[in-house]
């Protein structure tokens, strides 16, 4: 047993702290989040120059070929930072759909665009009545000739309004909440027959799309026809370890932020920090981010290693769900009115932490899935 | 990083677990929740020992094992598995041991040592008085040089198992004139048999005796036991705090309550249902697991800096303060869960889980007292961790 990082990983973590530093000051982040787009795409193409857009694909897709631990390190940092942008949807969800279920032809064709950063893919899962992580019934595929036709609308899709793709989580067969005849279709975005609505939400942008009768050839399949519930659910859980280590960076920033400005802040004649209660709040702030960290940690690691991850996450989002909402609690507390206002960073963290909970699969899914795996 | 461990250590674990097995099933002793601080069986520590299970890290030239202290984590998860009756040494093992080798001279590591590792000296620890609590510093006892003598003088509380030891821990204080109440204290460790010394039961809200008030009059102590250097208690106690307040049984003293807990809503029907069909069952005990494994990463993150030759000041304090508060939660959801009958007593016909439960809900309220209160915890991780401001 071994709890340290490498020294590659270190000086990966060195090496996008400065990055972030230097390219999102909260000035550009306030900026991003209110343009039309969401994120930077100057900023895209120069982290996917420095290999992050492909970073756990192989060399010959135009990948860097590192680890999911890397990664977790990486994730990690762009939760401190709060960036911006669709790098969980692109390069966890879609990048490993298709490296994963793709077959070679597809993962020639699409891998080394999304590790090139020219090209954005999105992933459809959610529907407006069932959660992401019951078998979908809203858009259905029939077989016409040599295409399938998609009709249907899918909610909560990341980012859609500036992908080139989108891989949709659509029902071929089978009765309603069946697993099975659910498959996957890549589907191109920009297609006339796709309308894309913008859905107003907490942190990233969020669309509704609706797909009227979306002609897609049969080669767009993505997995095997009607079998690839299995394969979602699994990518769901890659989707939250990615989650749980970009909210651990998260928990870092604000715990830091939270000390910071104890230290900073006088009141009675004394900084904050030194009153006992304040210390207390915020050495609790510290076991529940080492704890979130500690977790996500384990579940990159079993991930990256190829073995069985399900309980790790589990563990792990079910945990870091609920330290979340006790640190923001907390630090909000610490911060008095200054944390509620625009103008202080706090915000940033606030909502991001809270849409971390709100995406992917929630607490009772994984508690669900916790109870099973101890016989229940 | 690498979570796994080797295969060395998966084989030790199953050892241990074999070995526990085997003295369960032969009606040896039964589970006890606490049974690392509560329940002393001098045989059954005697065991331990033959097996070469007490001392594991300690140097092989005291008897020891040289082995890491993530084996040792491994060992003490399987007794607290098991709810074996480890307390004799257990006190002695995690800390004395280590302090004795920190602190002590060639001498007491040769006398001390292998006794404890041969499963017969059991350490009680003297340090809390009744006006020296989370300000243990503060501690009265006396031990003033005579000769060759130290005579030890006043009143220690919440020793543990008092009434089972054949030693003692004491934190005295050797220079009652200094001003500095942190600079005049040292460390002892004495025979239980020594003339003036005598005891007094504490019985807690369990009704168990596990605590003991101890009493010194005019009790003459040879120099000898005076453990490092005169006046330098402080600084030697806390490391040896580090080490107390590090281990698995901080998480894991009620452990027969999680399985048992499990064994009882997978057999129990309410309502003409099991309890294990309920959703909003099936989550809490999903939540309490998950709040578990956290923290099992963070007792093995204590032992791996301990193997690192650190002592594990903040990680430690984090750990307990989570890690008891998690035996907490659980107790209480145990008792929510059983409803009415967990209320019954352990002596009850018709209590449920051996009365597991209703022993723990009472017996953890004091986890978060013992070996440093939550919030002396919380002040180090504050001061030493986070470097926040002092007034």
């Amino acid at each position: 047993m071994n709890l340290t990082f490498t020294e590659e990983q270190e000086i990966l973590r060195k090496f996008a702290k400065d990055f972030m530093t230097e390219k999102l000051p909260k000035k550009v982040l306030k900026e991003l989040e209110a343009s039309e787009d969401g994120y930077s795409k100057d900023m895209w193409k120069e982290m996917a120059d420095l290999g992050w857009m492909g970073l756990p694909f192989p060399e010959k897709y135009g990948g860097a070929d590192m680890t999911f631990m890397d990664l977790a390190v990486l994730l990690e940092e762009m939760g401190k930072a709060a960036m911006p942008g669709p790098y969980l949807p692109a390069v966890v969800l879609s990048g490993m759909a298709i490296y994963k279920l793709g077959t070679e032809e597809q993962k020639q064709e699409y891998l080394p665009r999304i590790a090139s950063g020219a090209t954005v893919i999105t992933m459809a899962i959610d529907d407006a009545d069932e959660l992401v992580t019951t078998p979908p019934n809203a858009v259905k595929a029939t077989k016409e000739g040599s295409s399938w036709i998609l009709e249907g609308t899918k909610m909560f899709v990341p980012f859609a309004h500036v992908a080139d793709y989108i891989i949709c989580v659509a029902r071929t067969d089978g009765k309603a909440g069946a697993e099975d005849g659910i498959s996957l279709f890549i589907v191109d975005a920009k297609d006339s027959a796709i309308q894309c609505n913008m859905l107003q939400t907490l942190v990233d942008k969020y669309c509704e799309v609706v797909f009227n009768k979306v002609k897609v050839p049969e080669d767009n399949i993505l997995g095997e026809q009607g079998k690839t519930w299995k394969e979602i659910a699994n990518l769901l859980k890659i989707a939250d370890v990615a989650k749980c280590c970009e909210m651990g960076g998260m928990a870092q920033q604000v715990l830091d932020m939270t000390v910071d400005y104890a230290k900073e802040r006088k009141q009675f004649g004394r900084p904050i920090g030194t009153f006992q209660i304040i210390q207390h709040y915020c050495a609790d702030l510290f076991i529940d981010v080492e704890g979130i960290k500690m977790s996500a940690y384990q579940a990159a690691w079993k991930l990256s290693e190829g073995l069985d991850f399900e309980e790790e996450v589990s563990w792990a989002k079910a945990f870091t769900i609920k330290a979340a909402d006790r640190i923001m609690a907390l630090s909000h507390q610490v911060h008095g009115a200054i944390g509620v206002t625009m103008e202080y960073d706090l915000h940033y963290y606030t909502r991001r932490l809270k849409a971390g909970e709100l995406n992917f699969g929630n607490c009772a899914y994984y508690t669900e899935l916790i109870a099973q795996s101890i016989g229940l | 990083m690498d979570f796994r461990l080797t295969e060395e250590q998966l084989n030790f674990r199953k050892e241990v677990s074999a070995f526990l097995k085997s003295e369960l099933d032969q009606g040896l002793w039964k589970p006890t929740i606490d049974a690392w601080i509560m329940t002393y069986d001098p045989a059954f520590t005697k065991r331990v020992a033959a097996k070469g299970w007490i001392g594991l890290t300690w140097p092989k030239e005291y008897g020891g094992h040289g082995r890491s202290f993530v084996d040792r984590l491994i060992l003490t998860e399987e007794m607290l598995r098991y709810g074996a009756p480890a307390a004799c040494h257990w006190f002695a093992d995690r800390q004395i041991g280590s302090g004795v080798l920190l602190h002590g001279n060639e001498e007491q590591r040769k006398e001390i040592l292998p006794m404890i590792i041969k499963g017969e000296m059991y350490v009680g620890l003297g340090m809390s008085e009744p006006e020296a609590g989370c300000d243990l510093a503060s501690a009265k006892t006396t031990a003033i040089k005579d000769g060759d003598y130290y005579i030890f003088n006043g009143q220690k509380t919440w020793t543990s198992g008092g009434k089972h030891m054949n030693y003692l821990y004491i934190l005295a204080r050797t220079d009652p004139e200094n001003p500095k109440k942190h600079r005049g204290l040292s460390e002892f460790i004495i025979p239980m048999n020594l003339t003036g010394i005598s005891t007094s039961p504490i019985h807690d809200i369990t009704d168990n005796e596990a605590w003991n008030e101890c009493f010194f009059d005019n009790v003459k102590v040879p120099a000898k036991w005076l453990i490092g250097p005169e006046n330098n208690g402080w600084k030697q106690i806390m490391q040896q705090l580090s080490f107390e307040r590090s281990g698995m049984e901080r998480l894991m003293a009620n452990y027969p309550v999680f399985d048992g807990l499990l064994e009882y809503i997978k057999t129990t029907k309410r309502d003409g249902k099991l309890l294990s069909e309920d959703p909003v069952i099936r989550q809490k005990l999903g939540q309490i697991k998950a709040e578990f494994e956290i923290g099992r990463l963070f007792m093995y993150r204590v032992a791996l800096v301990m193997d690192e030759g650190r002592s594990p000041e903040w990680e430690a304090c984090m750990s307990k303060a989570y890690a008891t508060s998690y035996e907490q939660r659980l107790a209480s959801l145990a008792l929510e869960i059983l409803g009415p009958y967990g209320q019954l007593r352990p002596e009850s016909k018709y209590v449920p889980m051996q009365g597991h439960a209703f022993h723990s809900y009472l017996s953890s309220k004091g986890y978060s007292h013992q070996a440093g209160t939550t919030e002396v915890l919380k002040n180090i991780i504050a001061m030493r961790k986070l470097e926040m401001p002092t007034a």
